[in-house]
């Protein structure tokens, strides 16, 4: 990786990381983002996570992208997953166990029919 | 589950009452039921809400709208029209020269409730923690670009201009600590970042560190280049192993980028950054008892002055800063000290991250203006109480004070709290309902204290243990009243004569349980029980 000598550098490199992300999006990925901090770890976020690599795996699926971040602040509802088809809002769940993972999958990912039952509303 | 979509607040001083209030009161509680909206909308009477001419008021919540003078026969039409079609009506919102004081401040806001606006955790939850390709995309390093062609003394005018305050607890303004290391000789200077969040329920820290860890570094590049500083310590509790793991990635991404290490940017800045996990003291939050405990000392204050600004690490100029500070830093350089101003209150800009525990429906983590009020929290963002009535607040962890209800309408900035007596502390709001018994929590907020003393100077060690021994007295139906004479000057003792913060705020809770919650703790003295059942009284 090349060392950023200036703040011309670091322009390019944002446009690069810029493009990396619309080429993720544009290109009909399917995006789930699983909240990895310590709540939903401790809530059981890493099962969750598993169950879902679990499922692309046995289910052969193709044009995901599975991928972690932090905390978005609603606690209670922990393990939060969050499924952003192409060109679509995001999409949140709370308190999504091994289980529920199964049917987000299968209705949401799969079909396209988001699961209003397990969806966190703001 | 009870979640609630509007509130509706009723005044009921005794002039609002004169003018029937309660009669007010009772033609809402009626058209609700009649409405079938008694479930979604609460009703309450609320006192203490700053001087007003235009009595009897009514508030609704969310919007903020301020409905006064109101007569009964009016009431159909504001819960037709508000509550039950979402209009407001106009002609017969309080005229703001009828309002002053906490309630003027409330009807300036009108309609525009302070949402949820995130500057601080922007990058938490969206970006991927472990990748720096992701911060950069979100702007990262920017800001350290944009200081980098500012002189030092420029990038410091500006964090004063925004009147960002420290957000560790105590609300230090940032600009002028950082003139001071700025200003103090020597060559050789540090930048420290206090991640020590050692208060019972405050995590604000943590998600920042553990969603956003690059925040943090480029903060601490910033704050390097402007006091002039060369080395900089995270000190991190031991227990934030994630954040720990994080942080030492994003170190090593940000070495390769060339963002640390020598002559950044091609600037001639050269600065190299050191994680150190503490090993869970409480103490070692105190700044100069990290940096004791950085020099591989035991965890002791010191006695100040001289300040660390001046003689810090190592007997070198440092400038410590909490994490949610300087996570304050690059959006104030990117967008202007103006543009900071503008979110929060004149006296404390900006936001502030809250975490939310207790009694309520909705815990979790939030980012809010300066200025919003419990109340409002409590309602809006908490989705009400789970059960049973708000009691009180407890802010910032066992370090900041007990919010009785009649303070739940003041605005939460520092100023505004400083001037009702009690303080905002780090960001940690337990909401406590009635079931809470406040010799209880009292007891285990003292004894934490005692624990975590570290036995230094004779008011902290001895009088925590002394309060604690009077307080399990008390709850065991053994107390007198003269114990409550001897908690006043203990906690007197506590907050005036402790070498440090942590005794200090020890004896916050002492002296609030006794201005607010006096009654109870004499129920327990002199009829031998506890009003809300919690303590077993053995007698």
């Amino acid at each position: 990786m090349p060392t950023i000598k200036s703040l011309d550098d670091l322009k390019k490199m944002r446009e690069e990381a810029l493009r990396k992300q619309e080429l993720k999006t544009s290109t009909g990925k399917t995006e789930i983002v699983v909240g990895m901090g310590t709540v939903g770890i401790a809530a059981g976020a890493r099962e969750t996570l598993k169950a879902i690599l679990e499922f692309v795996d046995s289910n052969h699926l193709e044009n995901i992208i599975i991928r972690q971040t932090g905390n978005i602040g609603i606690d209670s509802f922990e393990p939060v997953v969050q499924v952003i088809l192409p060109g679509q809002e995001k999409v949140t769940y709370g308190h999504v166990s091994p289980e529920i993972v199964k049917t987000i999958m299968e209705e949401h990912v799969i079909k396209g029919k988001p699961v209003s039952d397990y969806q966190v509303k703001s | 589950m009870k979640t609630v979509r509007s509130m509706v607040l009723v005044s009921s001083d005794p002039e609002s009452q004169k003018r029937g209030s309660t009669e007010i009161y009772a033609a809402f509680e009626q058209l609700l039921s009649q409405y079938g909206l008694s479930e979604e909308v609460q009703l309450t009477y609320a006192t203490d809400i700053g001087n007003s001419t235009a009595v009897p008021l009514v508030m609704i919540y969310p919007e903020a709208v301020i409905y006064g003078p109101l007569l009964v026969s009016e009431v159909p039409h504001i819960v037709e029209e508000h509550l039950y079609k979402g209009r407001i009506v106009d002609e017969k919102l309080a005229p703001r020269y009828a309002l002053s004081g906490r309630i003027a401040w409330l009807q300036a806001r009108k309609g525009t409730l302070p949402a949820e606006n995130r500057v601080v955790l922007k990058n938490v939850g969206l970006i991927d923690p472990e990748s720096i390709d992701d911060y950069i995309a979100q702007d990262g390093y920017q800001a350290l670009g944009l200081a980098l062609t500012q002189t030092p003394e420029e990038v410091i005018k500006t964090i004063s201009d925004s009147g960002l305050q420290g957000r560790g607890g105590a609300g230090f303004p940032t600009g002028l600590k950082w003139s001071f290391v700025r200003k103090a000789a020597g060559a050789k200077k540090y930048v420290i970042c206090n991640a020590d969040e050692s208060e019972p329920g405050t995590f604000k820290d943590r998600v920042l560190l553990e969603g956003d860890p690059h925040r943090t570094i480029e903060s601490m590049l910033i704050a390097a280049y402007a006091v002039g500083a060369d080395e900089g310590y995270i000190y991190i509790r031991g227990e934030y192993q994630l954040a720990l793991q994080r942080l030492e990635a994003a170190i090593k991404q940000a070495e390769e980028y060339g963002f640390l290490g020598k002559n950044i940017f091609g600037s001639g800045l050269n600065f190299h950054l050191h994680v150190h996990a503490g090993a869970g003291a409480y103490v070692c939050g105190e700044e100069t008892a990290l940096i004791e405990s950085l020099e591989g000392k035991r965890g002791e204050p010191r006695s100040r002055p001289p300040y660390p600004t001046n003689e810090g690490l190592w007997g070198k100029p440092t400038l410590i800063n909490n994490v949610e500070t300087l996570a304050n830093i690059p959006p104030i350089i990117i967008h202007g000290a103006e543009w900071y101003r503008k979110m929060g209150t004149p006296s404390s800009p900006g936001t502030k991250v809250y975490t939310i525990l207790g009694n309520v429906n909705d815990k979790g983590l939030i980012e809010v203006p300066m200025g919003i009020t419990l109340r409002e929290i409590i309602t809006i963002y908490a989705k009400g109480m789970k059960d049973g009535n708000f009691k009180m607040a407890q802010t910032g962890g066992s370090g900041g004070s007990i919010i009785p209800s009649s303070l739940q309408d003041t605005p939460m900035d520092f100023e505004s709290f400083k001037k009702a007596g009690v303080a905002l502390g780090s960001g940690a709001l337990l909401i406590c309902n009635e079931n809470v018994c406040i010799v209880d929590l009292a007891k285990v907020l003292i004894n934490f204290f005692r624990v975590e003393s570290c036995g230094k100077c004779t008011p902290c060690r001895i009088g925590t243990k002394r309060a604690l021994d009077i307080l399990t007295n008390i709850s065991n139906g053994q107390g007198k009243m003269e114990d409550l004479d001897e908690l006043e000057n203990l906690s007197h003792d506590l907050i005036a004569l402790s070498n440090c913060g942590l005794g200090q705020t020890a004896g916050t809770p002492l002296k609030e349980m006794l201005n607010y919650f006096r009654a109870e703790v004499e129920a327990h003295i002199k009829l031998g029980i506890c009003p809300s059942g919690t303590c077993q009284m053995y007698n």
